[in-house]
């Protein structure tokens, strides 16, 4: 009976497996920040933006997975010789959510609002360089800037630009209403956010899922016991580098890790002593063991840096020759700058890869002979104390921008670095409309700021990616802001 | 008694002005701008200056404190700065499930408390009673989130018999009710383990008195002593401990919402105050008070209650 029943058996499991298994139109999505708001024009919380940007609403470009610019709800654009002018022609037969016919107009209306004198919209500088916007006809709408800006287009795919319609703008906090391929349906605050399939979408066929379920999971131990358990599907920004091994060796699961734009740097306060004394800072470049932080904070799971610019980008130069790690050399810096032995405040910001990196820099600056004092703050605290009021000596923290060099060359920033030189350069850089200059210019940029030692250069934040087996399509890297789930299939 | 009641309202009133003056002066001093929070690094300062306006950053504390209190007194707790809603939406959309886990934590709490505290009292030295202290006493050692955690890896990842987390509402009380048991379960190890202690020193003093002996030697059973003759002899210092432990229990919340990600007021109250989302702060703690010192009130009444010795005093 036994042998007869086994290749039966086994016939009944080879049949089972082979059979395709049916494709699965709902998902399960852990995402670790709570939004108060769903609005990405009124509030700046990263999870905001991932959710709803590309889903619910669109803009007028979009950026894709490799970080290049694709139409949005622009089909198409000209942009006239000078760098100046745009004109965008838009897709037509869209529609929002709630019926109302997408034109023209409604450009106008989100950027006015946008650049209005009240404007709370918390990214007002991609709006900066325009000087007027105007209807052409229905479908037609131009912008003309001040002066050329070359990452006007990618600014434009960001959350704070999406294209709303004044009927709904006062309630998009709590039921947003885009253009997007997903639409709003349910949201129990600080539990889950649903979004269903909007059929109407241009791209509707394109469109694998029905459902998209957000579940808010602060806590990295309640993340992956969630998964573990068969709650979620995915967790596209998995917050516990400790513990993706025990991912990898799952066969339920695949582990994907990739980078985002955010550089993570030891600031050090330029405008005050000990740092605005280049020997300081040169010294402190000589001390910090990259490959030791990353292996210590991160798991190995990030890529060192080594000045402000991320590996994956197109101008990425290896200046990692320039600081070597070398103790015996950042002692007689210190030194030299008279200023070994003393005690430095360090205040890193209140996430784990700020918090472990600050004990492991707390140690290798004390092999240099510093003394290093870390002074955990709560981010409110953090913003006000050390971003606004400049009140520290070294602070850890990513910057995770795009095209963010430019940060150099800001008034009063919190670095304290203060360079005409840079701001030329910068400026020089942005106006720059020839792909192969520019990236020339941004590899000068990046010199510069290294050699001068600004800033510690860390590491890139990595982007950890753990889905449920069959689950395909998230982006590994996120050049932007986004979680598009119109690409994501679940088997 | 009218007396009574006319004085504990009277503390009760100014035990509330002071939190509220308390809060809304340690939330002013304490770094952190809400337009900064809400907008991020990004944010220009005319984008910045805006936002301050339209949250009315810009008057006087006092003035602000006035404002508020007047509009509490009406019942109207202002909007959130963050959320955009009103206080009293997002409140009240998250009670229900605090409220269930205290009350649920408090129950299951008394209920093993009582049995494992006069069990072992009842078996005093023997191996009930040892079981029964080293359980609790492995109960006070462990911290709830931790507890939480090992229930979370044992009944939600490797049985897989309950949610690890999440509430879906009570518009399915079947699921609802299983997402509440491991939170409760995590809530009330420790909870209990305390309780049953203190039950058991407390029957036991009062096994050792006279009239205990008197019955026994009349030949009253056992279980009848203790239910009907010890217990309610024994009520006063456990009322006292389950009347605390209530209000550790609403607090508690906080990390068992987080651990178990429910949308409690414990999380709100956590984020309001990383958000520096000052009316949603002062509604909160003043709630959390309220419920404290309503408590708290409920407890004297119940001495009076169960101890008639007492109403003399009072």
């Amino acid at each position: 009976m036994r042998l007869t029943a086994a290749p039966a058996l086994l016939a009944a499991l080879a049949l089972a497996l082979a059979a395709p298994a049916a494709a699965q139109t709902r998902i399960s999505i852990g995402i670790q920040q709570e939004p108060t708001a769903l609005d990405p024009t009124i509030e700046a919380t990263a999870a905001i933006n991932v959710m709803v940007t590309q889903n619910i609403f669109e803009t007028l470009t979009r950026v894709d997975r490799s970080g290049a610019v694709q139409p949005g709800l622009a089909e198409s654009w000209e942009i006239s010789d000078d760098g100046r002018t745009y004109r965008f022609h838009l897709h037509q037969g869209v529609a929002f959510h709630d019926g109302t016919p997408f034109t023209a107009d409604h450009v106008l209306f989100s950027f006015e609002r946008a650049m209005a004198e009240d404007s709370t919209n918390p990214r007002r500088i991609i709006f900066d360089p325009i000087e007027s916007v105007e209807m052409i006809d229905e479908h037609t709408v131009e912008i003309t800037l001040a002066r050329p800006e070359a990452f006007f287009l990618f600014e434009l795919a960001r959350g704070p630009a999406i294209i709303v319609t004044p009927e709904t703008v006062e309630t998009n906090a709590t039921r947003p209403v885009g253009t997007g391929p997903f639409m709003f349906d349910a949201w129990t605050r600080g539990d889950r956010l649903r979004f269903v399939k909007n059929p109407g979408h241009r791209n509707a066929d394109e469109v694998a899922l029905d459902m998209v379920e957000f579940r808010f999971i602060a806590d990295p131990a309640a993340a992956a016991a969630a998964l573990l358990a068969g709650e979620l599907d995915a967790f596209p920004g998995f917050p516990a580098p400790e513990l993706v091994a025990q991912f990898e060796a799952d066969p339920r699961f695949t582990v994907q890790v990739g980078t985002t734009e955010g550089e993570v740097i030891l600031a050090m306060n330029n405008a005050r002593p000990p740092f605005d004394d280049i020997r300081a800072r040169q010294a402190v470049s000589h001390a910090i063991n990259r490959e030791e932080l990353i292996e210590g904070a991160m798991y190995g799971l990030a890529v060192p840096i080594s000045s402000f610019y991320p590996p994956h980008g197109p101008a990425f130069v290896d200046l990692s020759d320039l600081y070597p790690h070398d103790p015996d050399r950042a002692r007689a810096l210190f030194e030299e700058a008279g200023i070994l032995g003393d005690t430095l405040t360090l205040r890193p910001v209140p996430f784990p890869y700020g918090t472990r990196s600050a004990e492991i820099i707390q140690a290798q600056l004390g092999a240099a002979g510093m003394n290093v004092r870390i002074e955990n703050v709560e981010w409110g605290f953090w913003l006000e104390e050390v971003f606004r009021n400049h009140n520290y000596d070294l602070t850890i923290v990513a910057h995770t921008e795009s095209n963010d060099l430019g940060n150099f060359a800001r008034d009063s920033y919190y670095w304290g670095y203060d360079s005409d030189a840079f701001r030329e350069l910068w400026e020089a850089i942005r106006t720059e409309t020839d792909d192969e200059a520019r990236i020339a210019l941004l590899q000068d940029a990046q010199r510069m700021v290294s050699e001068e030692a600004v800033l510690g250069y860390l590491f890139q934040l990595p982007l950890i990616g753990i889905f449920r087996d069959g689950v395909e399509g998230f982006w590994d890297s996120q050049p932007t802001l986004a979680l598009p789930l119109a690409e994501v299939t679940v088997r | 008694m009218g007396y009574f009641l006319l004085r504990r309202t009277v503390g009760f009133l100014a035990t509330l002005l002071t939190i509220t003056v308390v809060v809304f002066a340690v939330m002013n001093i304490l770094p952190g701008d809400p337009a900064l929070t809400i907008l991020g690094i990004e944010a220009s300062e005319a984008a910045l200056e805006a936002l301050r306006q339209q949250l009315g950053l810009h008057d006087p504390v006092v003035v602000r404190y006035f404002r508020w209190v007047g509009a509490a007194l009406t019942g109207d707790f202002g909007m959130s700065h963050a959320y955009r809603v009103s206080v009293a939406e997002l409140v009240l959309e998250r009670l229900p499930l605090t409220l269930s886990l205290a009350f649920g934590g408090m129950i299951a709490t008394v209920v093993l408390a009582l049995a494992m505290g006069i069990g072992a009292a009842a078996n005093h030295r023997k191996a009930g009673d040892w079981g029964v202290m080293f359980l609790s006493q492995i109960g006070i050692a462990v911290p709830s989130f931790w507890a939480a955690m090992l229930l979370v890896l044992l009944f939600a990842v490797y049985l897989q018999w309950l949610p690890p987390g999440g509430f879906p509402g009570w518009s399915d009380p079947v699921a609802a009710l299983r997402s509440l048991v491991l939170p409760i379960a995590a809530l009330t190890f420790v909870q209990a383990a305390v309780l049953a202690r203190v039950t058991r020193s407390a029957a036991l003093e009062v096994m050792r008195l006279d009239y205990v002996r008197t019955a026994r030697a009349m030949g009253y059973p056992r279980r009848r002593i203790l239910w009907r003759h010890v217990l309610p002899n024994a009520l006063v210092p456990i009322v006292t401990i389950v009347g605390l432990q209530f209000a550790t229990l609403v607090t508690g919340t906080i990390v068992i919402e987080n651990v178990f990600y429910l949308p409690g007021l414990g999380r709100l109250v956590f984020q309001a105050i990383a958000n520096r989302d000052l009316p949603l702060v002062q509604a909160l703690v003043t709630l959390f008070a309220v419920i404290v010192v309503t408590v708290n009130f409920l407890v004297d009444v119940i001495y009076v209650m169960i101890d008639p010795r007492l109403k003399t005093r009072a």
